[in-house]
């Protein structure tokens, strides 16, 4: 009997409390929210929290998927649109700004945006075009028992880090004391446009296409990332970001740039050899050559709202999206995201990111062309970093892949 | 049987086939002359949570609309694609040719061209695999032959896993075993004395483990096709021959061999056509840095940020062109004998 009333009783609240939700979201007239996103934690988080925004003429559907970016152009080039809410970041947008798919948000952020702050509105010629709600950036996790066993201080820079790598194999400490993400491909390319925003230099020469990137900075660059690698598993043009997180789960690692959104999963443990979890330090990213600014870019995830679809569909998936980011959801989720939305107290997951932040990193470059150069990087360094290439060769593949094909993509 | 029942009779897979294969085909050589429309890139300003207002450039797309509007397809440029460095690099060759330091320099500088660099691996990748796979199936097929009836089913079956596996599971799976601390890895260390032997760091390793996985995943097509033809070799002649004293090997030779010969063009065709478009292995073993192919290059265009539908179409035409070269002599043969049957 005392069960049947306990069951009843929580039942009943829980009941109160889904009453609730539906209640706060309180969308008015009828829409479809129909939600396309990249596939981790904090975006399932966000889409099931958009979720209860579903009444009574109002539907909500979301697709997490990897897919994501060869999804977003097609599906939202159709009218009516197959989804009126894409999940962005600093690259993926570029492909929807350039093929003219996302409204402007500015009416919708006057009636229905009372919650969100300045920062997070992301404006492209005065009008604002998406709603960042987390940000990201790879940055330094070392383990503090071998550092200390070394007898070295926290890496401020790519020369202390390649110090220490030094001293800790000199010292017998770990073989293979580095790890970077030097997969061929996107990440590839991403460890070398983190390390040349770290010298200050542009990638294209100002308001135009043309690329920048031979210069000291380049070579520089190059240098510092092969550098790195004699530290590194013999594999090291295998592993990308969930295989270096692996390795240095498994304590093989001491130091290595990882981006923060890995940091929970870091701190949570699973999987870590005995030791690794307590030891391990968040820092900012590293700095390169002299400089002040960490070598990584900054990323924030955002929503945007489709330009082929009904108004009464975008008032409402802006209002459904404005609830899955609220500052609510925040409160009750910190440790899932470095989160930019009001009330957010950053835990111990997000010191890094924040570190790095406030340190002056650069955000990934919006470029419509970044894309081609990120692609031509991707394929054009592997055989550099692999040892079969010097880095003027690697300089100027890059470059020749990359007039190639910003020539075919009509922006040279 | 009369001209129009034959027509009758093939054309619904006619239809089919000119919807499916011959339109799609026509479509790709299309595309692959055209690239995107000049685009007409404006300064404007930019506010990210992060570094506050910067100045940057953008698409006019309310102008590039309109050039959309008049010309869909994009810009024609004939065969522009198809020169440029990313494809047949007719001027970087040109450079190449007209100075260098010898043969070396020239085969390594042409080496470093992306479609050269592809079509290296995939012709080495054909040329291997194929004929290795062959033998290896007939000889699988040979075995599976005389194994008693009583397992010839479950043995039958664990020679085709291979082939039931799907291609990218199934280079995956060989891709962790060759780990180091994978079984084949871990094992190959002890075996060599080597504590830092890794297959997946050399670029002459990588390729023969891709070599390895395309014999495993492809003499199981070899065993089915010759595991068949067997079957059908006459007893009579067989018996015969063991009569006059043949052994095994002089009946494999004399008499097997030459009765599967047609069935082996057959093999061939198929498994070069099938190994000119590997692909999967290279994106199981995470093999780029070390080994492309015309498939991978295709895919390289058209994933990422900035998708390149001209370049991946001529690709595209380069690896039909391609099949066709590598088919010919196969082709003319079979041509050749058909002929010679009717007359």
């Amino acid at each position: 009997m005392k069960l049947l009333l306990k069951t009843t009783v929580s039942l009943g609240v829980l009941c109160l409390t889904a009453g609730a939700a539906f209640a706060d979201c309180g969308i008015e007239g009828t829409g479809s929210v129909r939600i396309l996103s990249n596939d981790f934690e904090a975006l399932r988080l966000i889409n099931s929290t958009a979720e209860e925004c579903a009444a009574d003429g109002i539907t909500v559907t979301a697709n997490a998927t990897a897919e994501h970016k060869n999804l977003q152009v097609p599906a939202l080039s159709i009218n009516p649109a197959e989804y009126s809410v894409a999940v962005v970041a600093n690259n993926s947008i570029v492909p929807l700004m350039n093929a003219d798919l996302i409204r402007p948000l500015d009416d919708l952020v006057a009636e229905y945006g009372a919650d969100l702050q300045p920062n997070q509105l992301i404006k492209i010629d005065g009008k604002t075009m998406a709603i960042a709600f987390m940000g990201n950036a790879q940055h330094l996790f070392y383990r503090k028992d071998i550092l200390d066993q070394a007898g070295i201080a926290e890496p401020k820079s790519y020369e202390d880090i390649l110090a220490a790598a030094e001293k800790i194999k000199a010292d017998g400490l770990m073989e293979y004391p580095l790890a970077a993400s030097d997969k061929p491909g996107w990440d590839l390319a991403a460890e070398f446009v983190n390390t040349y925003l770290g010298t200050g230099g542009e990638f294209f020469a100002p308001g135009s296409a043309e690329l920048a990137i031979d210069n000291e900075n380049g070579m520089k660059v190059l240098e510092t990332m092969r550098a790195l690698t004699q530290y590194m598993d013999p594999d090291y043009l295998t592993f990308d970001a969930n295989g270096i997180q692996a390795e240095y789960k498994a304590g093989n690692v001491a130091m290595m740039v990882q981006w923060g959104s890995l940091a929970g999963d870091m701190l949570d443990g699973e999987g870590a050899a005995e030791g690794v979890v307590e030891n391990t330090v968040l820092a900012a990213a590293p700095v390169i050559d002299g400089g002040t600014t960490p070598a990584v870019a900054l990323w924030w995830d955002g929503f945007t709202i489709a330009k082929n679809i009904s108004d009464d569909d975008a008032a409402a998936s802006f209002q459904a999206m404005v609830h899955g980011i609220s500052p609510e959801m925040v409160a009750a989720n910190p440790t899932v995201a470095t989160w930019l939305v009001k009330g957010y107290e950053p835990g111990p997951n997000a010191v890094g990111v924040i570190a790095t932040a406030n340190a002056g990193a650069r955000a990934y470059p919006m470029q419509p062309y970044m894309g081609l150069l990120h692609t031509a990087l991707s394929a054009e360094l592997a055989e550099y970093m692999a040892g079969s290439e010097d880095a003027a060769q690697a300089l100027a593949d890059v470059k020749a892949a990359y007039d190639t094909a910003a020539k075919e993509g009509g922006y040279l | 049987m009369p001209h129009k029942t034959f027509f009758a009779f093939i054309l619904p897979s006619l239809i089919a086939m000119v919807l499916f294969i011959a339109l799609p085909i026509v479509s790709v050589v299309v595309q692959s002359f055209h690239v995107e429309h000049g685009r007409i890139l404006v300064q404007v300003e930019s506010c990210q949570p992060f570094g506050g207002c910067t100045t940057e450039t953008r698409v006019d797309t309310a102008a590039m609309a309109e050039l959309r509007e008049e010309q869909p397809m994009g810009r024609f440029n004939g065969f522009g694609t198809y020169l440029n460095r990313g494809h047949l690099a007719v001027d970087e060759i040109g450079a190449i040719l007209a100075n260098n330091n010898g043969i070396g320099d020239i085969v390594t500088r042409i080496y470093n061209l992306p479609l050269y660099k592809a079509l290296a691996f995939t012709l080495v990748f054909c040329f291997v695999v194929t004929p290795i796979a062959m033998a290896l199936g007939f000889v699988i097929a040979l075995a599976v032959n005389t194994v008693p009836k009583m397992v010839k089913g479950p043995v039958i079956f664990f020679s085709l896993l291979p082939m039931i596996i799907t291609p990218l599971i199934g280079s995956l799976i060989l891709y962790w075993m060759i780990q180091p601390n994978g079984i084949i890895g871990a094992n190959l260390r002890v075996l060599f004395d080597d504590p830092t032997l890794s297959l997946r760091q050399s670029p002459l390793l990588t390729w023969l483990s891709l070599l390895f996985y395309g014999v495993w995943t492809n003499a199981p097509f070899s065993f089915v096709v010759f595991y068949a033809g067997l079957q059908t070799v006459p007893a009579d002649t067989l018996e015969s021959a063991m009569i006059d004293g043949a052994s095994r090997w002089e009946r494999i030779r004399y008499v097997v061999i030459p009765h599967l010969a047609p069935l082996a063009t057959f093999v061939a065709l198929v498994q070069l056509m099938d190994n000119f478009r590997v692909f999967e292995p290279i994106v199981g073993f995470s093999a780029e840095a070390n080994a492309t192919s015309l498939s991978w290059l295709i895919f390289n265009d058209l994933s990422g940020d900035a998708q390149l539908f001209g370049s991946a179409g001529a690709t595209s035409v380069i690896t039909i062109i391609g099949v066709i070269i590598l088919l010919s002599p196969v082709l003319v043969r079979t041509w050749r004998e058909f002929n010679h049957k009717v007359v």
